[in-house]
């Protein structure tokens, strides 16, 4: 658990992501990542906030949008670079592709890309933590969407019914893809409908990486005191299409959204609190970092055909 | 001008389209839902603007609640209205299928008859540019398997269109089954409304030496291995049944009886699967007659292209196959064909 708020680790988790990001982008047209991807650019101040907040055995269930996470995780780069080449080096040893990462030694769960599929399993992690009266506590991260299936309040019932550690971590962009939260549920926010299943939930907004730190080391403090679930509604804005590399398709409105939240770019005020010297150095750690996950993901193998069944069965 | 003789040429993707707004424009009493039809790509375009032609009644976005939406058009069609529900994947029928199997498909069993559920659920199968374990399986066996559910994966333009009208005036649930790989396919469609019939497939290509029998985009690949089979001189006979439940039984003992050898590939695992139905089937109403099948290895899709090659049959390996069984050179390679559609999609999704 850690209460102090690290400037300097926030900021080079944040560019990390966004640097890694912006080079897959830089990348996806010469098809060398043959994998859907999605993107978090605009939404990276929620997984390093609460990552930040984290210890290592603390336990992280993402998903599908699941970069973010899993490079706050401080996970292996060089293997998510590797996976989304396809390479044998990779997460999945090239079979699971970006919707799928996984780290075993961060305590990342492989991830699904069926949406709130893992949001009962996360749950039962927490269960079996209490169980086997173990340390940590479980993240889950899912999206606003994931809100819409009967499973996720399934979970939340049980969750609050056995006063299991986990953290609910809702990233609210507002959007499934195209459709807007409005035209998903009537106005009636998730920490309300959250609430109402007796788990503590509070929405965070302004998109800032301290606030959801806070809020997270909060939520820990707290569990450790007491086993109990939390849901924090992080509000947040993706800059990018639901899947893929473009700019979303948008009215006026939702481009003003974008074009506002850019404009309070947190990865930008983090910068500004730092010296200039820790801003070159860690530019520079980032783009070094990055282009040796690159090298490492374009010097691996193709698995070879062999490779096919394994791993189906223990 | 003869209706029927008025044809064009469109796409897959466009036959479907087609096939919705007719019969909406037809019948009020048939709408759309589902994920993004109203969003601006329209599901591959088969669903493009029909919320602007038809009105958000008849054309609407869901929650995701896939379990909830699937029992809402259940219940909608019990109420006298003609639900069309669509999937991006065909994975995320697996969030439906307490509704369709314990709920659609027994309604009309246990009210004697005075029930019916006229539900069309369409969902695609996904394959390529990573869609890997859970956004490619292709599950076609679990709903032949159930009584008091239709299924169909049409292959062509002219079938989608006449299959999905047949579909939707039909008073049971259908399980439509569209395939990623096939939406930009091009061929002839009557410009008119027309229906094919449930239970009725196709001789695509007719030869005497062996009998493909393919699903859905295996059928692309056994007309490709059969142009490959000519080049050793063999005549395949290739056919494509369509309807998969109820399925035509007779169209294949027929081609086996004049074949005695039959080839079924599969666009799915085998076992408990597509191929091993049809082959039982063979095995119980014909003699003599010589059975192999292809389909997916006994795992989940791998992302990677490198092993994705080694996943999906391919018209080398049918055609390979095929000659063997027709006593062929079992050294023979045959030479590599391009696969249009795979090579040319780029993602993302
Ligand atoms: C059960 C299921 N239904 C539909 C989909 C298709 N799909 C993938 S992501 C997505 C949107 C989910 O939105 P949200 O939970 O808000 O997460 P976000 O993508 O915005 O991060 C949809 C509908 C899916 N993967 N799984
Ligand atoms: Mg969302």
């Amino acid at each position: 658990m850690n209460n102090l708020f690290d400037i300097k680790k926030a900021y080079y988790l944040f560019l990390l992501i966004r640097r890694s990001e912006e080079k897959i982008i830089e990348l996806y047209n010469t098809d060398k990542i043959k994998s859907p991807v999605h993107l978090s650019i605009g939404q990276e101040a929620i997984a390093v906030g609460v990552s930040l907040a984290l210890s290592e055995s603390d336990i992280i269930f993402s998903n599908y949008r699941g970069h973010a996470h899993f490079i706050a995780r401080e996970a292996n780069l060089d293997k998510m670079w590797a996976e989304l080449y396809g390479k044998s080096r990779g997460t999945a040893r090239g079979k699971g592709g970006s919707m799928h990462l996984n780290d075993y030694e961060k305590n990342f769960i492989p991830t699904s890309a069926i949406v709130s599929t893992a949001v009962p399993e996360a749950v039962g992690y927490a269960f079996a933590l209490k169980y086997k009266k173990q340390e940590g506590t479980v993240v889950c991260y899912h999206g606003d969407g994931a809100t819409d299936e009967g499973v996720f309040w399934e979970s939340l019932n049980f969750a609050s019914l056995h006063s299991l550690p986990i953290i609910f971590i809702c990233e609210n962009n507002k959007y499934a893809i195209y459709s807007h939260q409005n035209t998903r549920s009537l106005n009636n926010p998730i920490v309300d409908r959250a609430k109402a299943f007796g788990v503590s939930s509070i929405r965070i907004s302004g998109n800032k990486t301290k606030n959801f730190f806070d809020a997270t080391s909060d939520c820990i403090k707290q569990i450790k005191k007491k086993s109990q679930p939390f849901l924090l509604e992080c509000m947040t804005t993706r800059w990018r299409d639901h899947v893929g590399i473009t700019i979303p398709e948008l009215s006026k409105a939702e481009f003003e959204e974008i074009e506002n939240a850019k404009n309070n770019d947190d990865l930008v005020e983090l910068e500004k609190q730092l010296p200039e010297d820790d801003v070159l150095i860690i530019n520079k750690k980032v783009t070094t970092e990055i282009e040796n996950a690159i090298n490492f993901a374009e010097s691996s193998n193709f698995p070879e055909e062999s490779e096919l069944y394994d791993n189906v069965l223990a | 001008m003869d209706k029927i003789l008025d044809k064009k040429v469109i796409n897959y993707g466009e036959a479907i389209y087609e096939a919705i707004t007719q019969e909406m424009a037809r019948d009020e009493n048939i709408f759309v839902y589902g994920l993004g039809v109203d969003d601006p790509k329209g599901h591959y375009g088969t669903t493009k603007d029909l919320h602007k032609k038809y009105g958000k009644l008849r054309s609407f976005d869901t929650p995701l609640s896939e379990d909830a939406m699937t029992g809402i058009g259940i219940g909608a069609a019990l109420a006298g209205l003609r639900p069309i529900y669509v999937h991006q994947r065909m994975d995320f029928l697996l969030l439906c299928m307490n509704q369709i199997v314990n709920m659609a498909s027994k309604i009309r069993y246990i009210s004697s008859g005075e029930h019916s559920v006229p539900l069309v659920i369409r969902a695609a199968i996904g394959r390529s540019w990573g869609q890997g374990a859970q956004h490619s399986q292709a599950l076609q066996s679990f709903f032949m398997h159930i009584p008091g559910l239709k299924v169909i994966a049409p292959t062509t333009p002219h079938d989608v269109k006449g299959g999905l009208i047949a579909s939707i005036r039909d008073n049971n649930p259908v399980i439509f089954i569209e395939h990623r790989m096939l939406y930009k396919n091009a061929g002839y469609v009557p410009s008119d409304t027309y229906e094919i019939k449930f239970g009725k497939g196709r001789v695509l290509r007719e030869g005497n030496d062996i009998t493909i029998v393919g699903v859905s985009h295996s059928v692309e690949d056994s007309l490709r291995a059969a142009d490959l089979l000519k080049g050793v001189g063999v005549n395949a006979e290739v056919i494509d049944p369509i309807s998969l439940s109820p399925i035509d039984n007779e169209i294949i003992r027929d081609s086996v009886n004049k074949t005695k050898k039959l080839l079924v590939v599969d666009n799915g695992w085998m076992k408990c699967g597509f191929s091993a139905e049809i082959i039982a089937d063979v095995a119980t109403n014909c003699e003599s007659i010589l059975c192999q099948r292809l389909g997916f290895p006994e795992t989940p899709c791998p992302t990677t292209p490198s092993l994705e090659k080694h996943f999906y049959p391919n018209p080398q390996n049918i055609a390979k196959k095929a000659n063997e069984m027709c006593g062929g050179d079992s050294e023979w390679n045959p030479p590599e064909v391009v696969q249009h559609e795979i090579v040319s999609f780029k993602g993302p999704f």
